[in-house]
């Protein structure tokens, strides 16, 4: 893959000698963190676009570029292809691919941004499973030439599947369809009613040229009939504060903290340390301890900082309860008001992992929260085919890549519950005891019953 | 530690707060998953900052992993002396690898340039094995270099210590797998989503002390590739090599034969923020000679377990 800059070496130069960013006028507002992910097929032009991003909002820094020049000259080439600040091993840039998530940061003045950067083959919907998980906007590229394919819909699916919210179609290439307008309206037509579909809130559609720079970071003179916002504009003021609601309280331990005779203060300090992974906890709740069941309750929010009075969902923190039970790692403490049942048995869409398939009577480990279970696969459910959104009833196996819906048959009872988005509650690893690779990940329930494909 | 000022707008930053408790979830998974942890341990402020980070992971008990750090005889003084503060007042096992040991015995043998930065990964996979640690926990971030930018959290290691990017596990959600073969271990990186201005921001909000060397002052040095050395036993200068005085501060440290100091007048955490956001040069870019000798050098090296 060989990408030029058409505007040539000039503007590459330009940057250079302006060597603070711009502060730009007033300072927006900072809105935080945003993790998002980028997926799109071989030759979409995802790693110019991944580039552009990162070199039009001056997150790419001079020795990079200097690099970048360096290889781009040696092969012949009179501008900076920028495709070169993102290809990152040396396997890859000497045949072109993208074998691996790889993730980036940047920063304007309005917000901070990790970038999963998953790479494009048909065979690799584990990478972009991997980069959408922990994704709050998922951006899918196409060729503005060939349009919505296959594995368009493939990677929208998949973010679906995952629950990831917000969804950006940037449609690449614009310039070689001579900016136009029909052909993008035809193309984000299609997406929509697909994404929708779905079951995607938020869909939006962009015509860019990663090459040229069109709509990336800003908006494009090339085509007034587009009134949208830029990619980055996108990225910078979507809003995510309400995409996880609040939810009932759920903290798998993580480990037990007993300093003993090392904590003069208090010897029988018992603390249960972990990340809270739903909810809101404050002192005095009432808590469920499972699967052993036993009730107690909260007295005390413990950090390095200090005692805390309420602590919220994705904070490390470590509770102290009122009784003294027996409470070790793998455990959960639940919201006594709604604490999930214990299961022996139970179904769980997982896309499959490792290079050897998945049959029915596989006896492997269950990664769920902080606990290590062994489980037996009871049965093979449905494959889906994530394009057209058709299962094909008890497959024989799952193989790399393949989506389904699997049974999980259990020796001891867990208090596993649905797949709620972002994945901190129902998500799953299923783990070879053999050789500790990880063969599927999974989300607890029927996601595929939750999409609304067309008929 | 120069300056202790905070402005409340870093004290209430939630982005900070966030990588904090991502790296605290790390840390803790470690210490449930893993028999042997050990953290790598250099006196650089990556490994600073992550034992400051499993010292809050497990508060109040004392930090459950050992230190480990691979000398290779050309290490600043004042690196040392701090490193071995730090890990007296804190009541932990620290272990010492020395390059010259396995150079004295002929395991290793010293190089034509003098660099013994290359050396460190015999010494550093020698002291996995003997010792039996099964998970070793690193301060490498995602940011510093593009074969980084694919690493795992949980990176697993070969029998030879090896990294193959191909054989690495899918990471998702907080998830992480570090089930291993025996004879293998899982390199852990608690600190893979932050940024070298997120580290000095964290630096300034927790106050943390770091070896003086990272605030500019006067040092004499000379200029060897585009960068100012220290002189020292290590080698330096060579005829020719000009010593000059100046005004220099480390923003990484490592080896004195290839890690160069950057003229610097920032004598104060706020000061060294204020310049990284100015910067248009990376960490490694200005101050590693070693990531300079080919192209793929980091990936390279990592292949054959380097850090």
């Amino acid at each position: 893959m060989t990408t030029i800059i058409s505007n040539g070496a000039d503007q590459v130069q330009d940057q250079r000698e302006n060597p603070v960013p711009d502060a730009g006028p007033a300072t927006p507002v900072h809105r935080g963190l945003l993790r998002f992910a980028t997926a799109g097929s071989v030759d979409d032009g995802k790693s110019t676009l991944v580039g552009r991003l990162l070199y039009d909002s001056k997150s790419v820094l001079s020795d990079q570029l200097e690099a970048a020049e360096r290889t781009s000259t040696a092969r012949g080439s009179a501008t900076v292809d920028l495709s070169l600040l993102v290809d990152g091993l040396r396997a890859e840039r000497e045949q072109g691919i993208t074998i691996d998530v790889a993730y980036r940061y940047f920063a304007t003045p309005a917000r901070t941004f990790i970038l999963a950067d998953t790479p494009g083959h048909v065979q690799y919907t584990r990478n972009t499973v991997t980069g959408a998980s922990t994704a709050d906007v998922v951006v899918v590229l196409v060729d503005a030439r060939t349009g919505v394919i296959a594995q368009t819909r493939n990677h929208a699916t998949v973010a679906a599947l995952l629950g990831v919210p917000h969804l950006v179609l940037a449609v690449n290439k614009i310039d070689l369809v001579d900016y136009d307008q029909e052909v993008f309206d035809r193309i984000a037509g299609e997406f929509a009613d697909y994404a929708t579909g779905l079951g995607i809130k938020d869909v939006v559609a962009v015509p860019i040229s990663a090459l040229n720079g069109d709509n990336v970071v800003t908006r494009s003179e090339a085509m007034p009939w587009y009134d949208g916002p830029s990619v980055l504009e996108f990225l910078e003021t979507v809003d995510i504060t309400h995409d996880r609601d609040d939810q009932s309280m759920r903290f798998p331990v993580q480990y037990v903290i007993r300093p003993g005779s090392d904590y003069a203060a208090d010897p029988d300090y018992r603390g249960y340390a972990g990340r809270i992974s739903a909810g809101t906890v404050r002192r005095g709740d009432p808590i469920v301890v499972l699967p052993q069941g036993i009730p107690t309750s909260v007295v005390g929010i413990d950090t390095a900082d200090g005692p805390r009075e309420v602590a919220y969902a994705g904070e490390s923190v470590t509770l102290l309860l009122a009784d003294n039970i027996d409470i070790a790692r793998g455990d959960l403490l639940a919201a006594a008001a709604d604490a999930p049942r214990t299961l022996t048995e139970f179904q769980a869409t997982v896309t499959q992992l490792g290079d050897k398939p998945l049959r029915k009577g596989a006896r492997l480990l269950l990664r769920y929260g902080t606990s290590t279970s062994r489980v037996i696969v009871g049965s093979l459910d449905h494959l889906l085919h994530i394009d057209t959104l058709q299962v094909a009833e008890s497959p024989e196996q799952l193989a790399l890549n393949d989506i389904g819906l699997i049974t999980l048959r259990l020796v001891e009872p867990l208090p596993v519950e649905p797949y709620r988005n972002g994945g901190r509650v129902g998500s799953l690893l299923l783990v070879d005891p053999a050789d500790g690779t990880t063969v599927a990940a999974g989300m607890v329930g029927d996601r595929q019953q939750d999409l609304h494909p067309r008929s | 530690m120069t300056s202790t000022q905070v402005s409340p707008a870093v004290a209430a930053d939630p982005q900070l707060a966030a990588l904090e408790s991502e790296a605290i979830h790390i840390l803790r998974e470690v210490a449930g998953e893993f028999d042997r942890p050990v953290i790598l341990f250099s006196g650089g402020k990556d490994s600073v900052l992550v034992l400051h980070l499993a010292r809050k992971a497990f508060h109040p008990a004392p930090v459950p992993f050992a230190l480990l750090h691979v000398d290779t005889g050309h290490n600043f003084p004042e690196v040392l002396h701090y490193r071995d503060e730090v890990a007296a007042s804190g009541g932990l096992r620290l272990h010492v690898a020395k390059v010259q040991d396995w150079i004295d015995d002929g395991r290793l043998a010293e190089r034509p340039d003098g660099t013994r930065n290359p050396l460190q990964t015999v010494p550093l996979l020698d002291s996995i094995n003997d010792l039996g640690f099964d998970a070793v926990i690193g301060g490498a971030r995602r940011d510093e270099e593009r074969s980084r930018a694919k690493e795992r959290i949980f990176s697993i290691r070969d029998a030879f210590g090896g990294w193959d990017p191909r054989r690495q596990r899918p990471e998702l959600w907080d998830l992480y797998n570090g089930r291993h073969a025996p004879g293998e271990h899982t390199r852990v990186f608690p600190i893979s989503n932050w940024t070298e201005l997120d580290v000095w921001r964290y630096i300034a909000k927790e106050q943390i002390e770091l070896p003086q060397i990272y605030y500019a002052h006067e040092r004499d040095v000379f200029s060897r590739s585009g960068m100012w050395l220290t002189p020292g036993e290590w080698g330096g200068p060579k005829p020719g090599e000009e010593i000059v005085r100046r005004q220099v501060r480390y923003r990484t440290v490592g080896d004195m034969s290839c890690t160069g100091a950057v003229d610097s007048s920032a004598d104060t955490v706020a000061a060294v923020i204020e310049e990284i956001i100015g910067t248009r040069i990376t960490e490694r870019g200005a101050t590693r000679a070693d990531d300079r000798m080919t192209e793929a050098a980091m990936e390279d090296r990592k292949r054959e377990g380097y850090f």
